[in-house]
């Protein structure tokens, strides 16, 4: 900084002198509601991932097989032109041990995550989900897995209808 | 409403008929990407992740503002002048038909400290106290406010576009359900949905594209102060500073006989007003009276909201700027249909960021 | 028709985990500091660029009309950017654009973030930048994609978590020096390896902290600045990229996305060779592991590179090439846009010789700085002259 400034501006607050309500504040919970259009090509995604299979857009230009399915090649910039049905099973692209929930808490259980690179669709094509039935010290990257659905009077048409990914045996 | 596609599918659409427009490929032909958008009404959080690959920016300059849609314009403008780009790209859209309760969000708007948890209200309370003192302290009638929702929604039934157009007298305006007094409903735009997107070139490059080009001759845009209590709330001076701005550099010395026609904001019937007189298209009091005596009508000496605004179109959130100068540059291209303004060749359009803000921007175009 | 920019003055607040100011408050040091610097008052400025990254945090709507008045941007021309984290160097890249342009011949650039006010831990924010139906219901929380794109950095390069470690011992030591740094302290690659894991492999001290702070520099064009001092700082390169919203699409191994975005810049400042012509950068570090990602798409080491050069001494303050002598966000805080900014003050200090205890070996004559954001998207990066 400037050796010409000498000070700095800013007072700190700890998180004792909050609990000691030391400092003024308004607490607010904001809770805005959305119901977000998943539009066509996410729509039809969940509607086979009820019926526990996994579907991808090809695009006949560029032709590369797109999942998470979409009406659109970003690539060539032109609309996608079929569906295409593709495996439920795939490659660890890469995956992590998550220790932290959403709001930073500790878990008791870690949860595993993972990128996993789906069979039938272009190479890298990857898509976010947990993995299971797997001991995190044994997972690699490049481990073949395979999707352990829910019961299908379970699924409703949502991500979750895979439960998560395990390692096929070999 | 478009609960059929998702957000980016209808982005999609809109900036492939805009590339088609100006015979370009985002993929080689555009040097920078501007979206105009808020997280919150998204539900987003960082919106700009989920834009590119709908408008063939992947791994091309793209970026978000969180701006009114003319302030995106001015800076393609900006990014052209700079010599960073010869093509520029600018899109804001509206999906609210995803937002479950648009109030909760709007509220979340005013200051969390001073303003906010205060009012269990709707938030648009700030809107009919604006409109009070704008009432009182320019002597405008109560029935010219109610007139500008008249014009507009019955421009709007020759728009194709005109979502909320509607055959209604004074009578049943001022009747309507109360809003938040002295304003009502029908006096309150309503929210559509919509994706809009402009291409922008340099003045070499757009002699070489496109059959139509609209110039925009003049740009600017204006803060007032966001504490809410400070306001002259007669006066939008935020529109007076953005169009002293936009007339300077389009070199307009007398706007009330320059343009052919303007697109002015009207979230709510009194803008109108507001706006025209911090325009300089109206004297100060005098713009109520000229609304009421056909001034301002289609076929009036000055067209005002000839598309039928947001009041007879819908209101788009961010996009609200784009709406009015897509109106604007359809009028100067001769394809505005039945609404054409004839020999249409300057158009004036502004817009203001709505509640809670003092935020606008004004565009000066011609051909 | 472009004009050249220069940066004429910088200010800063102190960076810490919670602020009893608000985010006007903290908006008005800053810009005050940077005005004071440059000799300015706010008479003088004709606009105003603000960055400040998603309203979740502050905990309003429409943050950017909200604080404008801390920015002194009543009754001025104010646009409020906003690409995610790239939001800090992204700020005077938009005050070049209104200065560059001819529209106008001052422009402050105001970066602020007031991260503490989500309760019940800032983190949860970032649950909300994630796909709605795709991802979100998994429980996704930021720390997973940097910890996914870690391991597949060091997969795909076989590098050890002890080689990234060498990062924030090294940044939170030089954050020592700096007078607003949040978390400056003496660790050891040691202390790194056994501090609790988080999103394995990313432990506690791999990660920089949420913070409030903010920082501002005022811009000015080449007439102007050379009116109000001897030592303007030229802004002579610019540029950013946005990749794909798909990030599980892309191999996590290499930032493309900061590379265009350097190479944009590179191009525009004339700069043939990074490795030799840049003297000091200041690339983004949230983690550790990040700023020897970056540095590989920043050209300035090969693909898989950057961890040697950590190891053997190349990037410490007195090394040929030295990297975050700030202290970066490990050290110094990652308030998210005032971070990228802090970057950009660092910068200019440096290349004036006003870093103090920081102030780096070598004689620093061409600097970079570089921000990255988003779901592994953006790349937002800044080329300057003395």
């Amino acid at each position: 900084m400037s050796q010409k400034i000498t000070s700095y501006q800013g007072h700190e607050i700890t998180p004792d002198e909050v609990k000691q309500g030391k400092y003024l504040d308004i607490v607010y919970k904001f809770e805005p509601k959305y119901s977000w259009a998943a539009g066509v090509a996410i729509s039809r995604f969940l509607t086979e991932l009820k019926e526990g299979k996994i579907v991808a857009r090809k695009c006949h230009k560029c032709e590369r097989i797109l999942v998470p399915p979409r009406m659109y090649c970003e690539q060539c910039f032109r609309p996608t032109d079929e569906w295409v049905q593709i495996k439920d099973t795939g490659t660890i692209n890469t995956f992590s041990i998550s220790h932290v929930g959403t709001d930073a808490r500790r878990l008791k259980t870690p949860i595993l995550v993972a990128v996993v690179d789906i069979d039938g669709a272009s190479p890298g094509m990857g898509i976010l989900h947990n993995l299971g039935e797997v001991e995190p010290s044994k997972i690699t990257i490049g481990m073949k897995v395979q999707a352990v659905w829910k019961r299908s009077e379970e699924r409703q048409g949502a991500i979750t209808d895979i439960r998560y990914f395990k390692p096929i045996e070999s | 409403m478009t609960p059929g596609l998702s957000t980016r599918e209808l982005m999609f659409e809109a900036a492939s008929r805009a590339y088609e427009d100006a015979g370009i490929d985002p993929r080689k032909d555009v040097q920078s990407f501007v979206c105009c958008t808020e997280d919150f009404w998204e539900g987003i959080s960082i919106t700009d992740e989920y834009m590119p690959d709908q408008l063939g920016a992947v791994l091309r300059p793209l970026c978000t503002i969180s701006s009114d849609g003319i302030i995106g314009l001015a800076t393609a403008c900006m990014h052209i002048m700079s010599g960073i780009a010869d093509v520029a790209v600018v899109e804001s859209h509206s999906k609210i038909s995803d937002v479950v309760n648009p109030d909760e969000i709007a509220s979340f708007g005013y200051d969390p400290i001073y303003t906010h948890h205060h009012f269990d209200a709707d938030p648009r309370f700030l809107a009919g106290m604006e409109m009070a003192r704008y009432l009182k302290d320019t002597g405008t009638k109560r029935e010219y406010c109610a007139q500008v929702a008249v014009k507009n929604k019955k421009n709007a039934l020759s728009n194709s576009r005109g979502v909320h157009g509607a055959n209604i007298d004074k009578g049943i305006v001022m009747n309507s359900p109360v809003a938040a007094s002295p304003l009502t409903e029908l006096e309150s735009s309503r929210g559509i949905d919509a994706s809009i997107v402009f291409v922008l070139a340099s003045a070499q490059k757009a002699r070489k594209l496109g059959k139509h080009p609209v110039w925009i001759r003049g740009i600017g845009w204006s803060s007032d102060t966001p504490v809410v209590e400070d306001r002259d709330f007669a006066r939008a001076e935020y529109v007076e500073q953005a169009a002293a701005r936009a007339y300077k550099m389009a070199n307009v010395k007398s706007p009330a006989s320059y343009f052919d026609l303007a697109e002015v904001d009207d979230t709510y019937s009194y803008k109108e007003l507001q706006s025209l007189e911090a325009l300089r298209l109206a004297p100060k009091g005098k713009a109520g009276k000229m609304v009421d005596t056909g001034v301002f009508d289609v076929d009036g000496r000055l067209p005002v909201n000839a598309s039928g605004g947001s009041l007879g179109v819908g209101h788009l959130l961010e996009a609200t700027g784009l709406h009015r100068t897509l109106e604007a540059v359809m009028q100067l291209r001769g394809q505005a249909g039945r609404l054409q303004v004839p020999r249409a060749k300057r158009a004036l359009v502004q817009s203001w960021r709505g509640i809670p803000t003092a935020t606008g921007a004004v565009a000066v175009l011609g051909n | 028709m472009r004009r050249r920019v220069a940066i004429v003055g910088a200010g800063i607040t102190l960076f810490r985990r919670r602020m009893l100011e608000t985010p006007k408050e903290l908006s008005f040091e800053a810009s005050k500091m940077a005005l004071d610097s440059a000799g300015l008052t706010l008479k003088d400025i004709q606009s105003v660029v603000s960055g400040s990254a998603p309203d979740a945090f502050d905990g309003v709507h429409m943050k950017g009309e909200y604080y404008l008045d801390g920015m002194g941007a009543i009754g001025k021309p104010h646009e409020r950017v906003y690409v995610g984290g790239g939001t800090g160097v992204f700020t005077p890249i938009g005050g070049w654009w209104n200065v560059a342009s001819g529209l106008y011949d001052t422009c402050l650039c105001v970066a602020e973030e007031k991260m503490s006010p989500l309760h019940p831990h800032p983190q949860y924010a970032f649950w909300s930048i994630f796909d709605q139906i795709l991802e979100r219901p998994l429980g996704t929380t930021l720390l997973w994609i940097f910890s996914l794109e870690m391991r597949r950095y060091m997969h795909k390069y076989g590098i050890k978590e002890e080689e990234i470690a060498e990062v924030a011992v090294k940044n939170k030591g030089n954050a020592i020096d700096h007078p607003c740094a949040q978390l400056g302290a003496k660790i050891t690659v040691d202390d790194v390896m056994r501090s609790e894991p988080i999103c394995e492999p990313v432990k506690r001290l791999d990660v920089s902290p949420p913070s409030d702070g903010a920082a501002a520099v005022i811009l000015a064009s080449e007439k102007v600045a050379k009116k109000l001092t001897d030592q303007p700082v030229w802004l002579d390169g610019v540029g950013w990229t946005l990749d794909s919203t798909h990030w599980t699409n892309r191999d996590l191994a290499y930032p493309e996305y900061v590379e265009k975005a350097a190479k944009m810049a590179y191009k525009m400042a004339g700069i043939k060779n990074p490795r030799k012509e840049i003297d000091v950068a200041e690339p983004y570090d949230p983690f550790d592991y990040k700023e020897l990602h970056h540095l590989e798409g920043l050209q300035l080491a090969g693909k898989g590179e950057a961890p040697k050069m950590t190891v053997d001494g190349v990037t410490q303050r007195d090394g040929d090439l030295p990297v975050c002598p700030s202290g970066g966000l490990l050290g110094v805080g990652n308030p998210i846009a005032a971070a990228g900014m802090m970057k950009i003050c660092e910068i200019f200090w440096q290349l004036r010789g006003e870093a103090g205890k920081r102030q780096v070996k070598k004689d620093a004559r061409t600097g970079l700085a570089q921000a990255w954001g988003d779901l592994m998207q953006v790349g937002t990066v800044t080329v300057m002259r003395s």
